[in-house]
């Protein structure tokens, strides 16, 4: 039963549509579902006289509905009866409304959308090349520039960001390369006892810790940590504007902003890995005393031949690249944030992931270069 | 003539953070169908007021009553149901930036109405033209738009679901003169034609004019006088003969 309208009889040249209640946007289904169970045709409803005399509250969703009721003839407020000063105001307004073509939101070619996608993807790649390298650039610019004395020192910013970047991070890298030291030692044992040589976890241990784990790590955790960070800093400092008052200020944000972070990093990683390679280290000590048997004299008497300098400087020479790779990108990322808290949020993730990508590729390159020169 | 009656009444509100207060014993009320303009000197409260009677502050004191309820002693349920009542202009906009202008304006239809995706759309569009925004802005994002059209795609987010009381927050701060005064208009016509009382919170004295019946004007947390423009302009406080007489104010006299 319609609650809405009700049907009068034929009167005339039409028939009257008699409207009741309160037409709000929180009855709107009902009142679509009424005015559709009238089965009037469209002729019949232009044709209609609409009393609304007994109409109780109209908002715009109720005054739209009822201006579509008469859209169809010319004047579509003209049929509207008994209206109260405040209804007759709502609905000339609601009907002066012209609903042309439909807005609906611009759609690409369905078929087209695979090769628009490809196209977007490529374009895109070819675009981060550049802009890595702009980046690049520009950071390299503004480090040339201080260290000629052409720009300033930023001494406290340094430091303020070696401490969120390296000094934070040493508990948990610390943590995590002792628990992966330990792991890797255990089950380097395990396999190792099948041959009675489990004394050569000494050597697996200290090569694979100072050579790779360590570096790979701590580049890990930093990308995770302060790549992020980083991204995610200068990403909301370029919706606020901050980034561009730096510049119209004459100072370069390059070398304000990115510079005290990426030279943190280039400075900060080595030590970050040297700390989680010991930490690595300890870690197989106390498994190859307590799961391997071997006392820690032992081990230490073994880490000494097995342990050389290269071990320790392949990954300590590995680490100032990789630092510089996770600044570049989180840097390049958070340039690229525009507008939205959504880019934001896209931009960090990219940021994060695309540097634990590239450590870990970086890092695949070192080995087959060090490998090729035998060091 | 008979004054319509109260839609909102403040009274006794009093706020405070840590150990300042900021409003202390303040009462006015917002009549039905009126526009009513807040002023005061910066750091006066008035944007502390707004958020207290919105609800984003908890006021220490006092009470808000909407339509003779008061608002804290209604049940959950109650008080969402008097928050449909509202709309809210905020003084960036505050759209949500990863939705395009027409979704934003969908939005509080979506949440709190059950409607049929197709009508909701068409609300919304005839929302866009209500605030005069032209069809092509409804699928552009907010970084995408000048300050002037974010404050009408943020009223017209504000208008989605009908409320009866419009809550602005210096919405022509901002704006350039003309677009000040296009944004006036829009505002008095919207409440002739959908009935709607207005709390504004300005500092321009040309919306003062144009746009309010009433002023109600704060200092120091309390409040310093409630009147028409012509009464504030009569005061002799101090302020307010700096405010309505200063080197900014235009003298209706000429």
């Amino acid at each position: 039963m319609a609650r809405f309208v009700e049907l009068g009889a034929a009167q005339g040249a039409g028939r009257t549509i008699l409207c009741v209640g309160d037409w709000t946007a929180a009855n709107a289904r009902e009142l679509e579902r009424d005015i559709a169970e009238l089965g009037l045709s469209p002729a019949e409803r232009s044709a209609a006289r609409i009393d609304i005399s007994r109409l109780n509250t109209l908002d715009t969703a109720g005054a739209w509905l009822l201006t579509q009721l008469g859209r169809e003839r010319a004047d579509s407020t003209a049929a509207f009866v008994g209206a109260s000063p405040k209804h007759a105001t709502l609905l000339q307004r609601i009907a002066a409304y012209d609903p042309k073509a439909p807005a609906s939101r611009p759609h690409d070619n369905p078929l087209l959308v695979p090769f628009i996608g490809l196209g977007r993807t490529v374009i895109g790649a070819l675009r981060d090349v550049i802009a890595v390298n702009e980046t690049q650039g520009r950071i390299l610019g503004a480090l040339a520039q201080t260290a000629t004395f052409q720009a300033p020192l930023r001494l406290a910013s340094f430091v303020n960001q070696f401490e969120q970047i390296i000094l934070r991070a040493i508990p948990i890298v610390a943590l995590i390369s002792l628990v992966v030291g330990a792991i890797i030692t255990q089950q380097t044992i395990l396999q190792l006892r099948n041959f009675g040589a489990s004394i050569l976890v000494v050597d697996l241990a200290a090569i694979l810790m100072f050579r790779e784990i360590g570096v790979l790590l701590a580049a890990i955790m930093v990308a995770g940590r302060s790549g992020s960070a980083i991204t995610a800093e200068i990403g909301s400092m370029r919706i606020r504007e901050e980034f561009d008052a730096l510049r119209v200020m004459g100072v370069d944000p390059y070398q304000a902003l990115l510079l005290p972070r990426v030279f943190a990093l280039v400075i900060g990683l080595p030590l970050l890995a040297f700390v989680g390679s010991m930490a690595g280290l300890l870690g197989a000590i106390l498994v190859g005393q307590a799961y391997g048997g071997i006392p820690i004299e032992t081990f230490i008497l073994r880490l000494r031949d097995a342990m050389t300098v290269t071990s320790v400087a392949v990954g300590l020479l590995k680490a100032p690249f990789m630092g510089f790779l996770i600044g570049l990108l989180a840097s390049l990322e958070g340039m690229k944030v525009q507008g939205s808290s959504e880019s934001l949020g896209r931009r960090t993730t990219s940021s994060v992931v695309k540097s634990i990508f590239v450590v870990i590729v970086a890092d695949g390159l070192f080995a087959i270069f060090f490998a090729a020169i035998k060091f | 003539m008979t004054q319509p009656a109260s839609i909102m009444t403040v009274n006794d509100l009093e706020v405070g953070f840590g150990a300042t207060t900021v409003i202390d014993g303040l009462s006015f009320d917002l009549r039905d169908g009126e526009i009513l303009g807040l002023i005061g000197p910066s750091g006066s409260g008035k944007s502390v007021t707004l958020r207290a009677i919105v609800g984003l502050i908890a006021p220490r004191g006092g009470t808000v009553s909407f339509a003779g309820h008061t608002y804290s002693d209604l049940t959950m349920q109650q008080q969402a149901q008097v928050r449909r009542d509202w709309g809210v202009l905020f003084q960036q906009g505050a759209l949500f930036s990863s939705l395009s202008v027409i979704e934003n304006i969908e939005f509080p239809m979506r949440e709190h109405l059950d409607m049929p995706p197709r009508l909701r759309r068409e609300l919304a569009r005839m929302k866009l033209d209500l605030v005069g925004l032209p069809p092509e802005a409804a699928w552009s994002y907010p970084a995408q738009l000048s300050g002037g059209m974010i404050k009408r795609a943020a009223l017209a987010r504000a208008l989605a679901l009908d409320p009866r009381i419009l809550f602005l927050d210096e919405p022509t701060a901002g704006l350039d003169p003309i677009g000040a005064g296009k944004f006036d208009e829009l505002i008095v016509t919207l409440s002739e034609t959908l009935g709607l009382s207005v709390l504004m919170v300005t500092h321009d004295l040309d919306s003062l004019e144009a746009a309010c019946d009433r002023i109600v004007a704060l200092a120091r947390g309390k409040l310093l006088k409630a009147g028409t423009l012509a009464e504030m302009r009569a005061a002799d406080d101090p302020w307010l003969r700096d405010y309505f007489h200063g080197p900014r104010a235009h003298n209706p006299e000429g």
